[in-house]
């Protein structure tokens, strides 16, 4: 169910104030986050953020396109390595 | 005959059924824009006259997006989520469902037929 309209949108307020304070500053660095669930604000764009999937971080370049969606939409959790006997597939 | 948006309409449904059979209006809609262009909804396509189809396609024209329009709207938010390589648009990639369904079995209609798998192994009791 999507989210009531009435709360506004989640943004991970430790994330926001790291962008905003970048944003000020005028400079631009990886940030590295857990906030899988926060959304992508108009203020994130143009920043490169290393998204944690459960094992590593993925870096997530954050495009116009992108706000309005959530962090974790970009860093996938899992890895569909093909089915068992799919040789084709094996060879990664 | 009543062409609108490009779709001849059935001759001797009732008006707001016609209607319908433009991509991009149902029900709801068909509703709305016989209410207000002031045609009764149980009027046949048949029977409406000139005045009466100039009225249903002036405000299908204005108001709503149809068949090819919308058609590519919904294609080009598709392309967007492809391009951003979100989680939905990996799916659209992959022709699987995007919302969480289960697919070890189902999801027929986003695989399309199923495809025998040559000594797929049987589950085991």
């Amino acid at each position: 169910m999507a989210r009531s309209l009435k709360k506004g949108p989640f943004i991970d307020p430790k994330l926001e104030k790291k962008v905003y304070t970048m944003n000020e500053g005028g400079q631009k660095r990886i940030i590295k986050t857990w906030a899988r669930r926060s959304m992508i604000s108009p203020d994130f764009v143009g920043h490169t953020f290393a998204v944690h999937n459960g094992n590593k971080f993925i870096p997530v370049f954050v495009s116009e396109n992108m706000v309005g969606h959530k962090l974790g939409e970009f860093a996938a959790t899992r890895t569909f390595r093909g089915h068992a006997g799919n040789r084709k597939d094996k060879r990664r | 005959m009543a062409r609108i948006a490009g779709v001849d309409l059935p001759k001797n449904k009732r008006g707001v059924i016609g209607l319908t059979y433009i991509f991009g209006i149902g029900r709801t809609r068909s509703i709305k824009i016989l209410a207000e262009a002031g045609i009764d909804e149980n009027k046949r396509v048949n029977d409406w006259d000139d005045d009466d189809i100039v009225s249903i396609r002036r405000i299908i024209g204005d108001v709503y997006k149809v068949e090819g329009a919308l058609k590519s709207e919904i294609q080009l938010n598709i392309k967007r989520l492809m391009d951003i390589g979100c989680y939905r648009g990996l799916r659209h990639r992959k022709g699987l469902p995007l919302r969480g369904q289960r697919t070890q079995t189902n999801a027929r209609t986003r695989k399309g037929r199923p495809k025998t798998v040559a000594n797929k192994k049987k589950a085991t009791k």
